[in-house]
């Protein structure tokens, strides 16, 4: 069975605590605060103001360039704000707030549930109609998907492959959508192969759900789905990462920046944003809403809901509850999520999973000093050297730092993970590279000038 | 009781490995070979451990505390991995106060100076050894006391080095069972294999630099007997790899993290210098052994090897 | 004998073939120097901080000496006495620059800025504000884990466990302006150094509108303008809801700190006017001040 090539952990996937619970609506939130960045690049501008009516899916951020996103409105009422209020981490941004009459929606979404199979539209008019719906990426980096779905010329896509590999302990909302939303991914699946123009796709599935893998097999043999493959891969931390998948299933490696997947052939693209693909394009239904699992080991419920974007942290955590004692709230899963500080802040695009850590897990243990274990070093998935990047920032040895390849790291967490001194490996990390990534940015445009 | 919010960069979750599991193991591995040597030896090889290992945790304490005035790290059971790699390196029949002397160079010079666990670029234990080995000559191979009878009154090295035993001459079941002179933690080989196992399959070592060790010294031994043939085809190459403290070099201080290479391409070439250094000084250097040396000399390369031996970067060639 | 001759023979020799090549050698590759670089880095401090903007002290006594204009090159360590000594030494005009303090304008202290969440991270202020605003809500104030207690090089810095904040001790702060690159939050500020360490500050950074400040922190400037209002100096401006007094301008009336409703006007080494303030600016202020300029 294929994995990637270096490094890696193998921590325990603990998808037990929600992976059998079905997708369920959320009931609607009576205000939505959404905000208007949700997305990697520039913030979108607000269309509407205070006292305005909007539907839902009305468009009411409008992308501010290539590298952007629209943002619709996510339940039907009246705009109450356009202001700054704090997100997740208490960070004011811009946010549009709504409050809720009804469900009313545009019209010309289909609410259907008839699955609509057949699409007949050019790769342009997809890629439009993905730019229209705001897609980005639903794993978690939220990249604008019509931006990785445009093959930049002179580069020619070979292959299409699906990112169902979850490799987040805890998070299952992929999951339930591979099992529960097969026919929608497929067919999603068949436009982003159409919208790039190759032949062959395939689904990277870990080897930890054995179900998902043996279901969607069997719709592709049904109902007759060519050129989709289901690929098995052998568990293991950071899989989900976009080289690291590429590597697995194919057994080529994206070569280090500024190298794109595209230069091996590859477009990557995960379950939940294949089926808001599927949607945008079949439904005309934009961005508004995703599957959330809201998980921990000491909440009364788990569960896999179906919520809108900008539907408060704290209504998704109202069945389950918050443990007593310390706790730690994700955003995401718990490799790679974001503390959450403030509950009263939105859902946004992308957050796969509401990770509740409680009692001893949510501290850190003590730190000691560096044994040179080289453990870090054999887990990083990158082959770069953790303890000593770690060092070089926070010595702020930038320019050292910067020949060590710190812009390449991937923010996994593996070395961090594995440190037998508990060290802080990847706080300074991403200290040194985002200060390093502001430097050769400076540094190019200085050399335009 | 009341929800306390935590907050903090990711990752959240820890494997759970520590450093004080990781130094347990190691003590945990040295235990057989302590028992054989206690049986062999006598109830002085406990004595003298816990001499050694008592000063090195007393003066690693000391001088966190007095010295450098800062927090004590005596809990990570480093220090008392070092007594015990100390007191293997040394013969049972050593005065106390010996002992004591190589436990402050160990900790003072080979460990505290450089800024404790992790920074040391030589081991500690083997900065102890050696020097005791050069500052007493006369106590440090004095193999006399403290042995059964029918062993010889020195080592098999030194023996067969000297030309007062040939190869063919030596019982090489018995040495695996400890059935030879030598220092306290060098003499048991099935004992120490037993221990390098188990820190095999806990991952605490990995295998590179042992089989790096040993295979470059079987490899060596078979082309030195080369020219002789015969039974010594196979003799020579094994009598070096159990004699002496092959094994406990090539399992227990050679791997020692904060003075061993980073990447697993390092620890070869680090394990290849060792076993090549180590035969070099048993067959025409001045002692009959050169374990400890062939590590510190490598030792001192660790940084250069590092600076060299990279890991392969993730979508490079190379 | 005849052994020993020979030793020394052969090692005189090689002495002296030696010393010729190096002598050659040493000729080849012989940079010259402008002496007087090496004087002025005597005069200078030699704390190597980074203060003048150049590596270290020796690339700031090379500018000095090599360039013609030295009017932008200052020492905060040395302050102007060296300066004028060392633009003397090399015939120059001295730069003039009034000494300066670093000053942190942030006065959230525990008790008026409450801790809502447990920070587990790193202790590094530069960690914390990579991912989030920090322990209490307030996005603009001190994270008080001592960034800039470990970038002074002079010890001037304290973290000050009750209150969470940083102090400054004024008499060991040079105002070499290392603190400033170190803090993520850019919370200090070099304001002009008065007699006995006097000052006058709004110890607040906050942009975010009165409402939002007073819900995370007491001690918070409102932006309600009523210390612009009474300074008779022009020396504070209202931007963004800020307070901001201009340390140039200011002569230390103290008019404003009785007006200030939640305390962000911060008054050190003086005693605040009485409830009915004077309105003239007191003389003896300012004939400080001229002392001051004098000495």
């Amino acid at each position: 069975m294929r994995t990637f090539p270096i490094g890696g952990i193998h921590p325990h996937d603990n998808k037990e605590w929600s992976k059998d619970k079905a997708i369920e609506c959320l009931e609607l939130p009576d205000e939505a605060k959404i905000p208007m960045i949700q997305h990697i690049g520039a913030p979108s501008n607000p269309l509407v103001k205070r006292g305005d009516k909007v539907l839902v899916g009305q468009l009411i951020g409008q992308s501010t360039g290539y590298v952007s996103a629209n943002i619709h409105a996510t339940i039907s009422g009246t705009v109450t704000a356009v202001d700054a209020y704090p997100n997740g981490q208490g960070q004011r941004r811009l946010m549009v707030v709504i409050k809720r009459e009804g469900d009313e929606w545009l019209p010309e979404i289909d609410r259907t549930p008839d699955h609509k199979r057949e699409c007949t539209l050019t790769p342009s008019e997809i890629i439009d109609k993905v730019r229209e719906a705001g897609i980005v990426g639903l794993g978690g980096a939220q990249f604008p998907t019509h931006v990785k779905l445009s093959v930049p010329e002179g580069q020619k896509a070979e292959l299409v492959i699906i990112n169902g590999v979850e490799c987040e302990p805890y998070l299952t909302s992929d999951y339930r959508n591979m099992v529960e939303r097969a026919e929608m991914l497929l067919t999603g699946t068949e436009i982003v192969m159409r919208a790039v123009g190759v032949s062959r796709a395939v689904i990277g599935v870990e080897n930890n759900k054995p179900d998902a893998i043996a279901h969607l097999r069997e719709v592709i043999a049904r109902d007759k789905y060519e050129g989709i493959e289901v690929m098995p891969l052998k568990m293991r931390y950071p899989q989900g990462g976009e080289k690291q998948l590429i590597a697995a299933v194919t057994g080529r490696q994206v070569p280090p920046p500024p190298a794109l997947p595209i230069s091996v052939g590859a477009v990557v693209c995960n379950v939940s944003t294949a089926i808001a693909i599927y949607e945008a394009v079949q439904k005309n239904k934009p961005l508004i809403e995703r599957v959330v699992t809201v998980t921990g080991k000491h909440l009364n419920s788990t569960h896999n809901y179906l919520a809108r974007f900008g539907t408060p942290v704290s209504r998704l955590l109202e069945l389950s509850g918050l443990p007593e004692g310390d706790v730690k709230l994700l955003n995401g899963g718990p490799m790679m999520g974001r503390s959450v500080v403030d509950i009263t802040a939105p859902l946004i695009k992308g957050c796969s999973g509401i990770t509740v850590i409680s009692g001893e897990e949510a501290a850190r243990g003590k730190e000691l000093s560096c044994i040179k274990c080289a453990k870090c070093v054999s887990a990083c998935p990158m082959g770069l050297e953790p303890y000593l990047l770690s060092k070089l920032a926070k010595m702020q040895k930038w320019d050292m730092a910067e020949e060590h390849n710190v812009v390449e790291c991937i923010e996994c967490g593996c070395c961090s993970y594995t440190c037998p001194s508990y060290l802080p490996l990847l706080d300074y990390i991403r200290i040194g590279k985002q200060t390093v990534m502001t430097n050769i940015r400076a540094r190019a445009a200085a050399n335009k000038k | 009781m009341q929800t306390r919010l935590f907050a903090a960069p990711s990752p959240h979750i820890h494997g759970g490995e520590r450093t004080q599991q990781i130094m347990g193991d190691v003590i945990l591995a040295l235990v057989p070979a302590l028992l054989v040597s206690t049986y062999v030896m006598g109830w002085r090889v406990l004595l003298i451990s816990g001499v050694a290992v008592a000063s090195c945790v007393l003066f690693e304490y000391l001088i966190q505390r007095f010295m450098l005035k800062g927090r004590t790290t005596i809990g990570d059971l480093s220090a008392v991995v070092t007594g015990l790699l100390l007191a293997f390196n040394l013969p049972a029949g050593i005065p106390w106060w010996i002992v004591v002397i190589g436990a402050l160079v160990a900790i003072g010079i080979g460990k505290m100076t450089f800024g404790g666990l992790g920074c040391n670029p030589f081991n500690p234990a083997l900065t102890g050894r050696i020097f005791l080995l050069i500052a007493y000559p006369v106590q440090m191979t004095d193999w006399t006391t403290h042995i059964p009878d029918g062993i010889s009154g020195s080592t098999l090295l030194a023996n067969v080095k000297a030309g007062a035993m040939q190869l063919s001459q030596i019982d090489y079941v018995s040495m695996l069972g400890g059935h030879m002179n030598g220092s306290m933690g060098e003499i048991g080989a099935l004992a120490l294999m037993l221990g390098g196992g188990y820190l095999l399959w806990r991952r605490v070592i990995t295998w590179h630099i042992p089989v790096a060790v040993l295979g470059t010294m079987l490899l060596f031994g078979f082309c030195v007997a080369l020219p002789e043939g015969g039974a010594t085809l196979w003799q020579t190459p094994l009598f070096h790899l159990l004699a002496g403290g092959a094994l406990l070099g090539a399992i227990f201080m050679a791997t020692d993290y904060s003075t061993s290479p980073m990447t697993h391409k390092g620890m070869i070439i680090y394990g290849v210098g060792i076993g090549l250094l180590t035969m070099i000084i048993r067959l025409w250097g001045a002692y009959p052994e050169g374990m400890s040396f062939a590590i510190f000399i490598m030792n001192a390369a660790t940084p250069l090897i590092n600076k060299y031996c990279r890991p392969k970067r993730f979508g490079t060639k190379k | 004998m005849n052994e020993l001759l020979l030793t020394v023979l052969t090692l005189s020799l090689l002495g002296a073939v030696l010393a010729v090549v190096l002598y050659f050698v040493a000729q080849k590759f012989k940079v010259y120097e402008d002496p007087r670089i090496d004087d002025v880095e005597k005069m200078l401090p030699g704390a190597n901080c980074g203060g003048c903007g150049f590596a270290g002290c020796r690339a700031m006594a090379e500018a000095l000496v090599t360039r013609d204009n030295i009017a932008s090159l200052y020492c905060p360590v040395a302050g102007g006495e060296v300066m004028t000594s060392i633009a003397n030494f090399l015939g120059k005009t001295a730069p003039e620059k009034a000494p300066q303090v670093a000053t942190l304008l942030c006065g959230g202290t525990c008790q008026k800025r409450p801790k809502v969440n447990h920070y587990d991270g790193a202790r590094s202020c530069a960690v914390v504000n990579t991912f989030y605003v920090g322990e209490s809500g307030c996005a603009f104030g001190c994270i008080g884990y001592g960034d800039c207690v470990a970038a002074c090089k002079f010890g001037a810095l304290s973290l000050n466990e009750e209150t969470g904040l940083v102090e400054v001790d004024a008499d060991k702060c040079t105002a070499c302006g290392a603190c400033i690159k170190a803090c993520p939050k850019s919370l200090f500020e070099l304001r002009k150094k008065w007699p006995k360490n006097r000052a006058i500050y709004v110890a607040c950074r906050s942009k975010n509108k009165g409402a939002v400040v007073t819900k995370v922190c007491k001690a918070g400037c409102i932006g309600c303008g009523k210390c612009a209002k009474v300074c008779a100096f022009e020396a504070i401006t209202v931007d963004n809801s800020l307070a901001y007094i201009d340390s140039e301008k200011c002569k230390l009336c103290r008019k404003c700190v009785n007006e200030c409703p939640t305390g962000a006007i911060h008054i050190i080494n003086m005693e605040p006017l009485k409830k009915e303030p004077k309105p003239a600016p007191s003389a003896a202020a300012e004939s400080k001040v001229e002392t001051a300029k004098n000495e």
